[in-house]
């Protein structure tokens, strides 16, 4: 007799939609000389520096476990990092850790603060692994939808109105993924408002910081009352074009982060030995490589906005991370039926908004990590597809 | 560089109006600033990089050291200048090290370009040693990989 796994299995997991980018990437990888305008990570090779630090550690044969907050010296740099970013003092011995990827950091800081019964807010349109996390620790996720009008911001009315006494926790993902929408100082000063006299967190994802492309990043943990109860995730993912290394970091009170620290050690253990040593040359001496990388991909931001202005689509100005989210609403198609005609048609590969949220509806996620002429052939296309949409 | 030369230098048929997108600034301070680079020679012209190996399989390139005895007046000038007269020259340099001159030339093929080296370069009186190099496989030119298609290596997932 066969198990019936579906029936046996833990039922949040059994019921947890796989994650839409992927199920759209299934139907591409079908289409034989697609060209994908859909990758999340960088184009960049990890600057040769960081990889040969690398390299040179394993010569030395420095592969043994580190402290589980990751190696004292990795944790030291990054609070400079934070203290030279965003204006924020943390104790690398106490406050900081070293996690694989964002991605863990956010699992275990979701973990640590959410438990059965208690609500997480979700902004949306925004990467997909909140909603699943929370749901796996119990919490249910609340949704706020940003808005275009809002320059995909979370407003302090909708914050507002989201809030129930059940409400532990705000996550907020600026630079946004996939809108490219930030928060400045003066629009996250009216959340910390309606925060500071609450009991709720804020996980601050931040993993986009450095692609900001106006002005400078602006973290809630700065502004005052907020350090307390912020927990600040950031990485080399993006930055530093080192995403297959899996090394992010996060920042928090003591109080929280002690909690994440026995979740890290018990399923982690420690952080990948060779990408901690690569990490500090990444933050000690390659910071000046992420300007020029920056540089690079603020002129194919313009070039990618103002391109689908000219095809008619409606595109929001990003002013940061790598993605645009042009409203495809007036081609009359939903966001899948769009990327699913236009793969076929023209293989082309976009993730539609849908992905990312309800709220991401009649939008598609377009990613300009990409060479210029990648992007001027993809433009070409889109714009062929509408043509004969018409 | 400038960011402006830097999008030349990769793909000089950008239009003015692309440039101007992609450098957040006005078509017409684009002409202008191409303009300026052009009249101060900044910029001294525009060309393809070409795979030569596909466009005539059959032709050859090589780099040729010279040494050379700098003359009274004009030091390494003159010779330089006449050597870059010849048409097969595709470049000339003066050096530090081992060697005064790097010459780089184009020819038919290695028949054509030995005579050059014998009967021009050698033949030049301040010359006094040459070595030839022949270019067995172009992999990057101009900041362009041109041995293969630049490829992708990140997978079309992306969580």
């Amino acid at each position: 007799m066969s198990m019936d796994y579906d029936k046996l299995l833990n039922p949040v997991a059994v019921n947890m939609k796989p994650s839409g980018i992927r199920k759209f990437f299934d139907i591409a990888e079908q289409v034989e000389g697609v060209i994908s305008l859909g990758v999340g990570e960088p184009d960049f090779k990890t600057p040769w520096k960081i990889r040969e630090t690398a390299i040179d550690s394993l010569h030395k044969g420095r592969t043994c476990y580190t402290a589980n907050a990751g190696m004292l010296t990795l944790r030291k740099h990054i609070a400079d990092y934070f203290e030279s970013t965003i204006g924020v003092s943390y104790d690398p011995v106490h406050e900081l850790l070293v996690s694989v990827g964002g991605s863990e950091a956010i699992d275990i800081a979701v973990r640590s603060i959410i438990s059965a019964g208690d609500e997480a807010l979700v902004i949306e349109p925004s990467f997909v692994c909140y909603t699943p996390i929370v749901e796996m620790a119990g919490g249910k996720a609340v949704p706020i939808a940003t808005k275009v009008e809002d320059e995909f911001r979370l407003t302090a009315e909708q914050l507002k109105a989201a809030i129930t006494p059940k409400t532990k926790l705000l996550i907020l993902p600026f630079p946004n993924n996939p809108t490219g929408a930030v928060m400045r100082k003066e629009d996250l000063e009216p959340i910390a408002e309606v925060l500071r006299d609450t009991d709720i967190f804020v996980l601050s994802d931040e993993i986009y910081s450095e692609l900001t492309y106006s002005g400078k990043h602006c973290s809630i943990a700065s502004l005052d009352g907020m350090k307390e109860r912020t927990v600040v995730i950031n990485g080399f993912s993006k930055s530093f074009a080192m995403t297959g290394w899996r090394l992010g970091f996060a920042a928090a009170p003591e109080g929280i982060l002690k909690n994440m620290l026995k979740l890290h050690q018990y399923c982690i253990m420690s952080s990948p030995t060779t990408s901690q040593y690569a990490a500090v040359t990444a933050l000690s001496e390659c910071r000046g490589d992420i300007e020029k990388m920056k540089n690079e991909y603020n002129m194919r931001r313009r070039y990618v906005v103002d391109g689908f202005n000219r095809l008619g689509l409606d595109c929001f100005t990003p002013q940061g991370a790598f993605y645009v989210f042009p409203c495809i609403s007036s081609t009359g198609l939903s966001s899948e039926e769009f990327c699913e005609r236009l793969v076929y048609s023209k293989k082309v590969a976009v993730v539609p908004g849908s992905a990312f949220g309800e709220s991401g509806e009649g939008f598609i996620r377009v990613s300009y990590a990409y060479s210029l002429a990648h992007l001027k052939e993809a433009l070409y296309r889109i714009g062929e597809f509408l043509e004969e949409l018409k | 560089m400038n960011d402006l030369l830097e999008l030349l230098k990769t793909n000089a048929r950008l239009s003015d109006r692309e440039l101007a997108v992609l450098l957040g600034k006005q078509e017409q301070e684009i002409k202008e600033s191409i303009a300026k680079l052009e009249s101060d020679g900044v910029i001294k012209g525009y060309s393809a990089i070409i795979d030569e190996a596909k466009a005539d399989p059959n032709s050859v390139k090589a780099l040729i050291e010279l040494k050379v005895t700098p003359q009274s007046q004009s030091g390494y000038d003159e010779i330089a200048c006449e050597i870059a007269d010849y048409e097969q020259v595709e470049g000339v340099m003066l050096m530090s090290g081992g060697y005064d001159v790097l010459v780089s030339v184009k020819g038919r093929n290695i028949r054509e370009i030995s005579q050059f080296v014998s009967a021009r370069l050698a033949a030049i009186d301040a010359v006094t040693s040459t070595v030839t190099h022949f270019q067995l496989k172009a992999y990057k030119d101009n900041g362009i990989i041109i041995h293969e298609e630049d490829h992708d290596e990140r997978g079309l997932i992306s969580p």
